[in-house]
């Protein structure tokens, strides 16, 4: 990274889910580690939130599920983005509740970073941060 | 009179003092305590010990008295579990009508002593299995439920005049309680009969579950419609649940929980007494649903902190006469989100602690949450062992052979003080927000200028912060857990039953007689644009076989929509 332009993060919970007190604390922890942070809040569709990142010039989209419906909602995200020709421009994490096994099927539809329930906010930064880096290179 | 003869605790404050200066100051210069503060769940500072002196001016028959008598502090009946243990009430649903009818029916054959629905995202929040905002959702996390049909599937072959019903929903509560009565009218069970409860508390979805389906104003007069209605045709129905339960799950602390959730009752107390009801008449029927955390002794005191104030409040302040009228009777239910991941079968002995301490708070029904869930919803097995939680504590333990068996108890009065006193502080500042006008007004305006939101995220991150300090230290998460074992079968979703479900409402849209529900749905409108009661119009319109993404949509189509504000 070159100058101090703080990092774009968009945070969204996409479909129906209510469960949003793991996205706004992990809002709040990014926010006070200096990252520029917009939750976009609930229902929100995949359009809207790549139309956001597209607006923001977006580092990272989050996204927060744990309604189950992790893998049909996040393949028509991940289906925009590959229409706007995003991939791999913008980190794209997954929270929530999403079992082991769906991991790699996640991680095959183009998801760089699953954080399960459970997680560690440090840890979220740390991925967000070397991770950006690494593309920075 | 004071609990405590005020020489007494002089003399015990003497005593202590001299005991700090002795033995405590010598040990302490030996070996200091392994933490400086020491914290509940919640971030109260805990004291090393508790005296007469901590609660000088307790009152044994003002502030304590006896079960079934006011305040109610150590109990809303006089014998309690004596007469009879608390319900057994798992939650379930999932997939189609037809799916959860046989869980129903196992739980019913395995000791379950009531039944209460967990419905999906979409039926939450007020659209059909059609809607586009539905996929990957349809009876994922709960039961679909389109019509009144799919109602009559779900109570199929149960008798719904002696097992009591949970209907655990809240927006579109007037519309599924609509769905139910039909049923009801369907196979001969007259109103009176029937025993239950519809969740119904539309406030909370604000702050809490967030399954909202229509602003704050409309879905309260959707929940007002219900109690009013209920109130002259359906007598034992409980027409609200108060919910704590979400507001906890979203990271509230034991205060939190208390004061918001006692708010919501005032508020609608107030609307009923708005409508000429008299506390008296509907009191009765509002109970409450509370969440049950790990800090053992901090939950047992906000349940008897929260039966105390509720009757104060209900006698005090409302008027109340009937002492009915001034019970807080509650459901429990353990916390899903202290459920961890790893070594899933350590949320069997957590599940366990929280009942236990649902239980010595004086709970009127439980449900124990399954320790798979934080993988999924929970399968068989884990609902089995969930009951067996609650039949082994309520038969093996003796716990259940006393009233109130911590009541008395230095520390436990005075925990339940702190949280009484907590909990009003955050009822005052509500109430303030209101410029006066009550405690409604000031809930509308701390839902919309976003007060209660903010407070439970900033409970929420503080809790996050002492986990990631591991300043409160949880196995499997913070702490290593070595030997973790995969859970045993997880629940096994269907993914047909997204397709089946949206067959079925297919066939009834098709069967059903269109210009019959099309008048039933504009009649609604009309109501809902008006001042009447809506409750009758849902009901014909149910009968008609109107979806309840329909019958939402006409309430939508009044009071408009509500959006998530993203406030963290």
């Amino acid at each position: 990274m070159t100058t101090s332009k703080p990092t774009k993060v968009i945070l969204a919970k996409l479909g129906l889910d209510g469960h949003d007190r793991g996205i706004k604390v992990i809002a709040k922890a990014l926010e006070k580690a200096g990252m520029d942070v917009v939750y976009m809040g609930m229902r929100v569709t995949p359009e809207q939130v790549v139309d956001r990142a597209q607006q923001e010039d977006a580092d990272v989209i989050g996204i927060s599920l744990l309604s189950g419906a992790h893998k049909p909602l996040m393949t028509r995200l991940m289906k925009v983005v590959d229409e706007r020709e995003m991939r791999g421009e913008t980190l794209i994490l997954l929270g929530g509740t999403v079992p082991d096994g769906d991991r790699e099927a996640l991680e095959e539809i183009g998801i760089d970073g699953v954080f399960p329930v459970g997680s560690s906010l440090r840890d979220i930064e740390a991925f967000i941060k070397e991770r950006l880096a690494d593309g920075a290179e | 009179m004071t609990l405590y003869d005020r020489k007494a605790t002089k003399k015990a404050q003497e005593a202590e003092l001299a005991w700090e200066h002795d033995e405590l100051r010598r040990t302490l210069e030996r070996a200091p305590e392994s933490q400086e503060r020491f914290l509940t769940v919640s971030g109260r500072e805990i004291d090393r010990i508790y005296t007469p002196a901590d609660a000088p001016d307790l009152d044994y028959a003002t502030d304590i008295g006896f079960p079934g008598a006011y305040p109610f502090t150590r109990g809303v009946y006089p014998t309690m579990y004596r007469a009879r243990q608390w319900t057994r009430r798992q939650i379930a649903g999932f997939g189609t009508a037809k799916s959860t009818n046989e869980r129903y029916k196992y739980l019913l054959a395995h000791g379950q002593t009531g039944l209460s629905t967990d419905f999906d995202h979409p039926t939450l929040t007020g659209y059909d299995s059609l809607h586009p905002l539905s996929e990957g959702e349809v009876g994922r996390l709960g039961v679909a439920i389109d019509t009144a049909r799919d109602m009559s599937d779900l109570f199929d072959g149960i008798p719904i005049d002696k097992v009591s019903i949970s209907l655990t929903i809240n927006h579109p509560a007037i519309v599924l309680l609509s769905f139910l009565l039909a049923h009801a009218e369907k196979v001969g069970v007259p109103w009176e009969t029937l025993r239950g409860t519809v969740q119904n508390d539309s406030l909370k979805e604000f702050h809490g579950q967030k399954t909202f389906a229509l602003p704050p104003r409309g879905a309260y007069r959707m929940t007002m419609d219900v109690v009013e209605f209920c109130t002259h045709n359906v007598p034992n129905w409980n027409t609200i649940s108060i919910s704590g339960y979400h507001t906890r799950e979203a990271g509230s602390t034991a205060g939190q929980e208390v004061g918001f959730t006692l708010a919501q009752g005032m508020a609608y107390v107030e609307g009923g007494l708005q409508r000429g009801l008299s506390p008296d008449e509907f009191g009765p029927r509002l109970s409450y649903f509370f969440g049950v955390h790990m800090d053992f002794f901090e939950e047992v005191a906000k349940l008897r902190a929260a039966r105390r104030l509720w009757a104060r409040i209900m006698k005090e302040r409302y008027g109340a006469t009937d002492p009915r009228a001034m019970l807080c009777r509650f459901h429990s239910q353990t916390l899903g989100s202290t459920l961890i991941r790893e070594g899933a079968l350590n949320n069997l002995i957590r599940g366990t602690t929280q009942a236990m301490a649902a239980v010595l708070g004086g709970t009127q029904s439980l449900h124990v949450s399954g320790y798979d869930e934080a993988h999924d919803i929970p399968s068989e097995d884990a609902m089995r062992m969930s009951l067996n939680t609650q039949r082994i504590i309520g038969n093996e333990t003796g716990v259940a052979n006393t009233i109130d068996p911590l009541g008395g108890s230095f520390f436990i009065e005075k925990l339940t003080n702190e949280i009484e006193e907590e909990a009003l502080a955050y009822i005052r500042t509500i109430e303030d927000m209101g410029g006066g006008e009550g405690v409604l007004a000031g809930m509308f305006a701390a839902i919309e200028n976003g007060y209660i939101e903010r407070e439970i995220s900033e409970a929420a991150f503080d809790y996050q912060e002492r986990i990631e300090e591991h300043a409160y230290k949880v196995l499997g998460l913070n702490e290593h857990e070595e030997d973790s074992v995969p859970p045993p079968e997880l629940y096994e979703h269907d993914d047909d039953e997204e397709e089946r479900q949206i067959e079925r409402l297919e066939a009834v849209i098709h069967e059903r007689d269109s210009a019959r529900t099309e008048a039933a749905l504009e009649a609604l409108r009309q109501a809902a644009r008006g001042t009447e009661n809506t409750m009758p119009f849902i009901l014909d319109a149910s009968r008609a076989d109107a979806t309840e993404g329909e019958i939402m949509g006409a309430l939508r189509d009044v009071f408009g929509d509500h959006e998530d504000p993203g406030i963290f």
